[in-house]
């Protein structure tokens, strides 16, 4: 029964940690760059919605085999769009990080609530995307459900942490990342454009987190509410802080996440019942625990997170 | 750099900040089908056509001004308090239980009891960021948004379990909301008639209160050189942790003496949804008074008036009132940014110079070219 519970739970938190690792790998490139991005919850909101609008029109016209891929592509614009404003306002105008994020957060929530308030109304499903089982390996026994069974973006999110990692340590433009977080004044001085790459990740980020917000839509719930995505941008940027601004460390701690996640749902399917109020809070709660016990890790970040970089004034 | 040239300067800025502002929103009307145009009037004039409309703006303005007090104590005091909605609702949740516990107090004691037990209740929701902040150098921001969506849960839990109105249960409605208060806990309310209540007193009399805590007191001192400079503050023998944690005590305690004010003197029962996003919209009164008392209970008023006009557009426009966030995040954007201009001296030494190319100022004297 114990086996078979941890199946359920693997099988189940697995697909749930996707989105975000999708919005934490982004977030994680805009905090390497020195930019800490509160706006992400706003971003993935933006995302899912779009992603779920796409199909949801193109559905029954000559688009319609389309529509999932425009869609994420959708998403991922938006993203990029929203990352651009925020480079804007944090790069180029140098305004505090912190709120400024909480400015965009309620902005693309508040765009994406507007729209769907006016045209679509209720919790409305969609179609989706669904699983590609990977022929023979998803047949294994116990571990096939849990690795080979999910979407083409679950397989394409787990490919992106080596791909983020080696973008990051290894390419010439993850090294200039690192430079313009750590060090900007030096990095300038080396001739490196501190805003130009800023705004590049910035704009990777968002486009990362929209991502995100489109597999929420698309892949795992199908559907979309104003709250769908429910503090997942903050969980994201949590979970950041947590892997040490590493990807590996990003994809243990979202998988961590959705474990807790599945774990609770689980015990309900198997008739251990708290009250369901609780049982949402319990990721949240983990956010705050986690934090807690990540107090030494901060010193690892990079140096120069969060403050605005100014070429024409004194350090 | 005359003193004319900075004026112009602000105003410029504070116009451009505005102009984009209204241009994001005015670009999301028109993606919905609304016009911009009508939909602006309605919010500006709306709410102003007879007195139950102004008196709503009023009944708006007391939680936001409240909540906007809180949140500059924290801000003046270097802490980000984004957690004011889940504070509010700790605070309904904490008055509600005290005037349900002892109905048959007198109101001198009982209306001042359930007011201080939701400023408690708020404190203690925010002290708890607070603490973390200070102990174990949790980011704020990210504790309290997290702790509001833990209060959220928390405010359902108890309405639906605990604290559910027994009638709900005998009429099987089974509407998550508490009984009603006892008479004794409501506060006065100001014109008859109409929903405005004492809660605004006490709002503009805290809000001078906290001017003179911030800006008369060591205390207050304390906090905004804690804020304004934490390493010259420890340096000159500011423990600046604890003004950390006191600060979110405060800013905690106002948010909750909102959610007490909303059920105390608005609803007579804790209901779902009675903060209505006031923890966020405060915060965004808060950064457009300046973070300072004097102009946040005008900036309290606009916002309040914003939020009835809101509620007209939806009914006369179409306009879902999700578009309050649209405009609480531009807002909030574009103040920030503005701000970055205002002072920046070489941002004011360029529009200098282009005043002087357009002939639009006086070229200065030699003598006074040399300075910055």
């Amino acid at each position: 029964v114990t086996l078979h519970l941890l199946h359920d739970v693997l099988a189940l938190g697995v697909p749930f940690s996707v989105a975000l690792l999708l919005a934490a790998l982004g977030e994680m490139f805009n905090q390497r760059a020195g930019v800490f991005n509160l706006g992400c919850e706003g971003i993935m909101a933006m995302g899912a919605f779009l992603a779920f609008l796409a199909p949801h029109l193109l559905g029954g016209t000559a688009w319609g085999p389309w529509g999932n891929l425009i869609g994420l592509g959708l998403a991922m614009a938006s993203g990029l769009l929203l990352g651009l404003l925020f480079a804007l306002v944090t790069v180029s105008f140098g305004a505090p990080q912190g709120i400024a994020g909480i400015g965009l957060q309620m902005l693309g929530w508040g765009v994406a609530g507007t729209i769907f308030r006016k045209f679509i109304g209720g919790v409305t499903g969609v179609e989706g995307i669904a699983a590609w089982p990977i022929p023979g390996l998803s047949r294994l026994p116990w571990v096939g459900d849990i690795l080979f069974n999910h979407t083409p973006l679950a397989y394409l999110a787990f490919l992106m942490v080596p791909g983020a990692w080696w973008l990051l340590q290894r390419s010439s433009w993850g090294l200039r990342v690192r430079a313009v977080g750590t060090h900007p004044r030096a990095a300038d001085t080396m001739g490196i454009s501190v805003v130009q790459v800023r705004y590049q990740a910035l704009m990777l980020g968002g486009a990362l987190a929209g991502l995100g917000g489109g597999y929420l839509s698309l892949c795992q719930a199908k559907m979309f509410a104003d709250d769908l995505v429910a503090g997942r941008g903050f969980i994201a940027v949590a979970l950041v802080y947590f892997g040490r601004w590493t990807p590996l460390g990003i994809l243990g701690g979202a998988l961590l996440f959705s474990l807790a996640q599945a774990l609770q749902l689980a015990m309900q399917v198997n008739g251990i019942h708290f009250p369901y109020e609780f049982a949402v809070m319990l990721p949240y709660a983990l956010v705050i625990l986690v934090l807690s016990l990540a107090r030494r890790s901060r010193q690892l970040g990079p140096a120069a997170l969060g403050k605005p970089y100014d070429r024409e004034r004194r350090a | 750099v005359s003193h004319r040239i900075r004026l112009i300067h602000a105003g410029g800025v504070i116009l451009l900040a505005a102009a984009a502002a209204l241009g994001v929103a005015s670009a999301v009307l028109l993606a919905i089908g609304a016009s911009p145009l009508a939909t602006f009037a309605v919010i500006l004039t709306g709410p102003l056509q007879d007195l139950f409309g102004f008196t709503e703006i009023l009944v708006r303005a007391a939680p936001l001004i409240l909540v906007a007090l809180g949140v500059a104590i924290s801000f003046r005091s270097g802490i980000l308090n984004i957690g004011a909605e889940g504070q509010l609702q700790i605070g309904v949740l904490a008055s509600t239980a005290v005037a349900l516990a002892w109905p048959e107090l007198p109101r001198p004691v009982l209306l001042p009891l359930c007011l201080v037990a939701g400023v408690a209740g708020g404190a203690a929701w925010g002290g708890v960021a607070g603490l973390l902040r200070a102990k174990l150098e949790v980011n704020e921001i990210l504790s309290t948004v997290m702790l509001n969506y833990i209060a959220a849960q928390l405010y359902t839990f108890f309405l639906r379990g605990p604290m559910i109105d027994p009638e709900e249960l005998v009429s099987g409605s089974g509407t998550p909301q508490s009984m009603r208060l006892p008479e004794a806990a409501w506060l006065p309310r100001l014109v008859p008639g109409m929903r405005v209540h004492a809660g605004l007193i006490l709002a503009l009399v805290l809000a001078a209160l906290v001017w003179l805590l911030l800006w008369r007191t060591t205390f207050g001192f304390r906090l905004r050189a804690a804020g304004a400079g934490p390493k010259a503050a420890r340096y000159a023998g500011i423990q600046v942790e604890r003004s950390l944690v006191l600060a979110m005590l405060l800013a905690g305690g106002f948010a909750g003496l909102a959610g007490a004010v909303e059920v105390c003197g608005l609803h007579h029962r804790a209901i779902e949804g009675i903060s209505s996003g006031y923890g966020f919209a405060g915060i965004v009164v808060a950064l457009f008074g300046g973070l300072h008392p004097a102009a946040i209970v005008p900036a309290a008023g606009f916002f309040g008036q914003l939020l009835v006009g809101a509620d007209m557009t939806q009914r006369s426009e179409g306009v879902p009132a999700n578009m309050v966030l649209v405009l609480q995040g531009v807002i909030i954007l574009a103040i920030v940014s503005a701000k970055m201009f205002i002072d920046n001296p070489y941002a004011i030494e360029r529009t200098g110079r282009l005043l002087r190319r357009l002939g639009l100022v006086a070229v200065p004297a030699a003598d006074e070219r040399g300075e910055p």
